[in-house]
C-alpha cells in the first residue's frame, strides 16, 4: 500500500507543484516587469474566453486523473483479500485490544508475519477512534454499534506505529501502541505462546452458554435460522430483501435481532444488547464464520443447499 | 505628529454626528454596526490566538508538560470554536460587508438596518454564552462535536457551547439574509448586475451559504442538546442512533462554512488587485459566475471529510469526484487574478502585498486541497497535522490575509485616517513568513504520520524538530498580527487625515467623503461606468462623480 499511496503523492508533488511554478512565475514576473513607470498606464484588457476555457478545460481533466488514480489506490486499500489472517480489533477510552483469530489476545500491540495480508475486523466499546499505522499508509475509523475492516500487508519485519487518529477525550495521544512485523518463523514461535485456543472455539463455548443453540440447531429444526454455511452468503429477509450475512450483519443480528430477520422466521429472538462484551461478539462472529469455513470449499457450495432448505423448512414450522 | 491633529473642523460624518455609548449601542447606521463587530471580533481572535500560543507551546517539547492534557484538550477546542465561528464566520462581512455593501452600490444602509443591529446583539449575547462557558470549565470535544464522544462520553460543556454557536448562528444567517435583499432591492440607478464590484459577488455568494447551510448546523446542535440531555438515541449507537449521521450533518453546514470565510475575501482580493494594477479584472464575468459555483458545488463535497469514517466506498467515490469539481472554480479564480497582472502598472501599497500574500497562501492551500480529495492520499493524511496545515493555509493564510488586506484597503475610508505605510508593508511580510514557517512544516509532520489533537508527543520524539519550526513561526506571526492592530489604533488618534479617495480607486465607496456622513452618500448616485474602469480613471477620461456637496 505504501508504494501506491506514495506513487501517488510524488505524481500529485510534481503536478501541484508545476502549477504552483507557474502561478508564482507570473504573479512575481509580472509584479516585476509591469510595476508602476512614470507615463505608462495599464493596458485595457477585458478577458478572453478562449483563456477561460483553456485554465478550466485542463485543470479539469488534470483533476480527473488525479480522481481516477486516487480512487483505484482507495478500492485496493478498502477490499480485503480472501484468505486474509483476521485480526478483531476493540478500541475503547484510550487502549487497543486485539485478539488473533487463533486465540492471542493482545493489548496496544499487534504481531504479524511478514508478507501476509491481515484483515482487522474493529469495533469500539465508547467513543469513534481510528486505526492508523503511517508506515502502511492505512486508516479507518473504528466505530461503535458497527464493525469496520480495514487491511494490510507487511513487507518489512520491525516494529512501527500505531496511533489513534479520532480524537477521543483526555489521554487520545497515550492511545499509541506498536505493530510488530516479524519473520515467518519468529511469527510461528510467538503464536506458540499463550493462546487460549482459537477464537472461534472461545465462540462456540460463548454460543453453548447463552443457549443460542437451542433455536439455532444444526438441523432444520430450530426456531431460528441453522447457522451452517450461512456467513458471506446472501441471505433473504422476511421483507423480501437480501442482504449479504457479513461481520456487520451477524452482529446487529445479536443486538438488534428484529432488525433483518430471516425469510420464514418469526422475530422471536430476543435482544443481547448488553449481555455480550464486544470480544464475545467477536468470538461468536469468528464462531459463525468458521461454520462456513470448514474446508476451502466444500462445505462453503455444500452448506448453500442446507441454508435454502431451512429457511422453506421454518415457514413450514409458522 | 501636531499637524495630524491639525485639522481644526472635521467634516460631519458617521463619526462625529453623535456621541455617548447609546449612540453606539442603538444604532441603526450600518457603518458604526460594522465597527461594534469590528471592535467584537477583534476580542475574539485575540482570545484564539492567545489559545493558539499556548497550543504551540506545549508541542514544542514531544512530552506533555506545559498544560495537562485536559487543558490542552480544551485549549484546542476552544481555539477551533472561537476562531471558526466568532471570528472567522463573521470578520469579513459583518465588519467589511457590513460597511461598505452598501456604499459600493450606492444605498444609504442596508435594507433592515434594525436586523442588522439585531445580529451584532444576537453575535455578543452567543460571545458572552461561549466566555461563560470558556471561563466554566470549557468543552473538550474538538470544534467538530462528534458524536457519541460529545453526546455521552465528555462532561464538559457542550450544551451551553452548543447554544452559544446556535445563537451566535443566528446572528450570520440575519446578515446573509439582510445582504440578499439589500443587494437585489437597493442598487443604485445604473448600477446593474454586471456592473456590481466582485466584492458584492462574494458577498451574494457567501448570503445563500449563510442562509441555507446555518439552520442545519442550528438542528445539529440542537439534536446533540436533546441526546445529551434526554438520551434521545439520535447519535449514540447504545441508544439506537448512527454516529455518522451526526458527520453528515456536521459537514453540511461545516464545509460550506469554509467557502463563508473564503470568499469574502477573494472579494476583497479582486477590489484590491484591480486596484493596485489599475486594470479591471481579467474575466470579470468569470471571476462573478465562479462566486456563486463555489457556493452551490460547496454543497456537495461534505462528506469527503468522512472517507475513512466508515462510509461506502462508492460514497467516497462521489464525493472525491465532486470535490474535484469544487476546485475549478478557485483555480478560475486564480488565474484570473494572475491574468490581471499583465500589462498593468503595479502598485505595491500595503493593502496590494496583502493581497500578494493571500494569492501564495491560498494557492498552496487550494493545491494541498487536491492531495486530500484523492481518496487514496487522504486516508493517509486525514486526522493528521498535513489536513491541519491545508485549512490553516484557506482560513487562515486565505481569509485572513484577505481581511487584513481588506482592512488597510478600506481603513482610510473607515477612519478618515491614514496608517503608517511602512510598518504595513512590514506587517505584511512578517504574517507571510511567520505563517509560512508556522505551517508548511505541518504539511511534513502530517505526510510522516503525526495525528492532530495530540499533546504528547513523546512515542514519537523524531518529530520535534518540525514542531519547533512551528512554534517559532507562530511566535512570529503572532507579532505579524498584533502590528496592525497597535498603527491601526495608533492612526486613528495621530494618523494623517486620509483623503476621500487616497488610492484613486474606481469603487462608488470611494466617491464619498473619508469617513463618510450617516447616509452615505448627500444625493443618491447614478452609475454610468462599468466596474474598474481604471483605464478611464487614470487617463482623466471618467470624472471624478462628486455626490457629496
Amino acid at each position: 500500500m505504501a508504494g501506491n499511496v506514495d506513487a501517488l503523492y510524488i505524481f500529485l508533488l510534481i503536478v501541484t507543484g508545476m502549477m504552483t511554478l507557474l502561478v508564482f512565475t507570473c504573479v512575481i514576473y509580472f509584479a516585476a516587469r509591469y510595476r508602476k513607470q512614470k507615463g505608462v498606464l495599464a493596458e485595457k484588457i477585458e478577458g478572453s474566453i478562449p483563456l477561460e476555457v483553456t485554465w478550466s478545460i485542463i485543470p479539469f481533466f488534470v483533476f480527473m486523473a488525479i480522481f481516477l488514480w486516487g480512487a483505484v489506490v482507495y478500492f485496493k486499500g478498502r477490499t480485503p483479500p480472501r484468505d486474509s489472517t483476521e485480526v478483531y480489533v476493540v478500541a475503547k477510552q484510550w487502549m487497543w485490544k486485539l485478539e488473533h483469530a487463533e486465540g492471542q489476545r493482545e493489548i496496544n500491540q499487534l504481531h504479524v508475519p511478514v508478507g501476509k495480508d491481515v484483515k482487522l475486523i474493529m469495533t469500539s466499546q465508547d467513543v469513534i477512534h481510528s486505526f492508523f499505522v503511517p508506515a502502511f499508509r492505512m486508516k479507518q475509523d473504528v466505530v461503535p454499534g458497527r464493525y469496520t475492516v480495514a487491511w494490510f500487508r507487511a513487507t518489512k519485519p520491525g516494529t512501527y506505529h500505531l496511533f489513534c487518529a479520532e480524537y477521543c477525550g483526555t489521554q487520545h495521544s497515550g492511545m499509541v501502541g506498536d505493530i510488530v512485523v516479524m519473520d515467518p518463523a519468529q511469527y510461528e514461535a510467538w503464536m506458540g505462546g499463550g493462546s487460549t485456543g482459537p477464537l472461534s472455539a472461545t465462540g462456540e463455548k460463548v454460543f453453548a452458554e447463552l443457549g443460542c443453540a437451542t433455536c439455532h440447531r444444526t438441523d432444520t429444526q430450530g426456531r431460528g435460522p441453522n447457522l451452517q454455511g450461512v456467513f458471506g452468503k446472501p441471505v433473504l429477509l422476511e421483507d423480501g430483501r437480501t442482504v449479504t450475512a457479513d461481520e456487520n450483519y451477524v452482529r446487529e443480528s445479536i443486538l438488534e435481532p428484529g432488525a433483518k430477520v430471516v425469510s420464514g422466521f418469526k422475530p422471536v429472538m430476543p435482544t443481547f444488547q448488553g449481555l455480550v462484551s464486544e470480544e464475545q461478539l467477536n468470538a461468536l462472529v469468528a464462531y459463525v464464520k468458521s461454520l462456513s469455513n470448514a474446508g476451502p470449499t466444500g462445505p462453503k457450495t455444500a452448506s448453500a443447499p442446507q441454508n435454502a432448505p431451512a429457511a422453506s423448512k421454518g415457514t413450514q414450522v409458522e | 505628529m501636531s499637524t495630524a491633529l491639525a485639522q481644526p473642523v472635521e467634516r460631519e460624518n458617521y463619526l462625529n454626528k453623535h456621541y455617548g455609548v447609546g449612540s453606539w449601542l442603538f444604532t441603526t447606521d450600518h457603518k458604526r454596526i460594522a465597527l461594534l463587530y469590528l471592535i467584537s471580533i477583534t476580542f475574539f481572535f485575540f482570545i484564539g490566538g492567545f489559545f493558539a500560543l499556548l497550543i504551540r507551546l506545549e508541542l514544542l517539547t514531544p512530552a506533555g508538560d506545559l498544560v495537562q492534557a485536559d487543558t490542552y484538550n480544551k485549549l484546542f477546542t476552544m481555539h477551533g470554536m472561537v476562531m471558526v465561528f466568532f471570528f472567522l464566520i463573521p470578520s469579513i462581512p459583518a465588519v467589511l460587508g457590513n460597511f461598505l455593501v452598501p456604499m459600493m452600490i450606492g444605498a444609504k444602509d442596508l435594507a433592515f438596518p434594525r436586523i442588522n443591529l439585531l445580529s451584532w446583539y444576537l453575535y455578543v449575547i452567543g460571545g458572552v454564552m461561549m466566555l461563560h462557558c470558556m471561563l466554566t470549565g470549557g468543552v473538550d470535544t474538538g470544534w467538530t462535536f462528534y458524536a457519541p464522544f460529545s453526546t455521552e462520553y465528555t462532561n464538559t460543556k457542550i450544551v451551553e457551547a452548543g447554544l452559544a454557536i446556535f445563537v451566535a448562528g443566528f446572528s450570520s444567517i440575519l446578515t446573509g439574509l439582510n445582504f440578499i435583499v439589500t443587494i437585489h432591492r437597493m442598487r443604485a440607478p445604473g448600477m446593474t448586475w454586471s456592473r456590481l464590484p466582485l466584492f458584492i459577488w462574494a458577498h451574494y455568494a457567501t448570503s445563500i451559504i449563510q442562509i441555507l447551510g446555518t439552520p442545519v448546523i442550528a438542528i445539529t446542535i440542537v439534536l446533540v442538546a436533546a441526546e445529551r440531555t434526554l438520551h434521545l438515541g439520535i447519535f449514540d449507537p447504545k441508544l439506537g442512533g448512527d454516529p455518522l449521521l451526526f458527520q453528515h450533518l456536521f459537514w453540511f453546514y461545516s464545509h460550506p462554512a469554509v467557502y463563508i470565510m473564503i470568499l469574502p475575501s477573494m472579494g476583497v482580493v479582486s477590489e484590491v488587485i484591480a486596484c493596485f494594477a489599475r486594470k479591471r479584472i481579467f474575466g470579470y464575468s468569470f471571476v462573478a459566475i465562479s462566486s456563486i459555483a463555489i457556493a452551490v458545488f460547496g454543497f456537495l463535497v461534505w462528506a469527503h471529510h468522512m472517507f475513512v469514517a466508515g462510509i461506502s466506498v462508492y460514497a467516497a467515490l462521489i464525493f472525491s469526484l465532486l470535490s474535484y469539481s469544487v476546485a475549478v472554480p478557485s483555480a478560475v479564480k486564480v488565474f484570473n487574478w494572475t491574468a490581471t497582472l499583465y500589462k498593468g502598472s503595479i502598485h505595491y501599497d500595503a493593502p496590494m502585498l496583502y493581497a500578494f500574500g493571500f494569492l501564495g497562501l491560498f494557492t498552496i492551500g487550494g493545491l494541498t486541497g487536491l492531495f486530500l480529495a484523492a481518496l487514496g492520499i487522504n486516508v493517509h493524511v486525514t486526522d493528521t497535522y498535513f489536513v491541519v496545515a491545508h485549512f490553516h493555509y484557506i482560513m487562515v493564510g486565505g481569509a485572513l490575509m484577505g481581511y487584513l488586506g481588506g482592512m488597510h484597503f478600506w481603513w482610510p475610508k473607515i477612519s478618515g485616517r491614514l496608517y503608517p505605510e511602512g510598518w504595513a508593508r512590514l506587517a505584511a511580510l512578517i504574517v507571510f513568513v511567520g505563517f509560512n514557517l508556522t505551517f508548511f512544516p505541518q504539511f511534513v509532520l502530517g505526510y510522516l504520520g503525526m495525528p492532530r489533537r495530540y499533546y504528547d508527543y513523546s512515542h514519537m520524539p523524531e518529530f520535534q524538530v518540525l514542531n519547533v519550526l512551528s512554534t517559532a513561526g507562530a511566535t512570529i506571526l503572532g507579532i505579524g498580527y498584533l502590528l496592525p492592530m497597535i498603527y491601526f489604533l495608533w492612526s486613528m488618534r495621530y494618523g494623517k487625515p486620509a483623503p476621500d479617495n487616497p488610492w484613486n480607486a474606481a469603487g462608488l465607496e470611494w466617491q464619498t467623503q473619508s469617513p463618510p456622513t450617516t447616509f452615505n452618500f448627500d444625493q443618491e448616485p447614478v452609475v454610468t461606468w462599468e466596474a474598474y474602469n481604471y483605464d478611464e480613471i487614470d487617463a482623466g477620461h471618467r470624472e471624478e462623480v462628486h455626490v457629496v456637496g
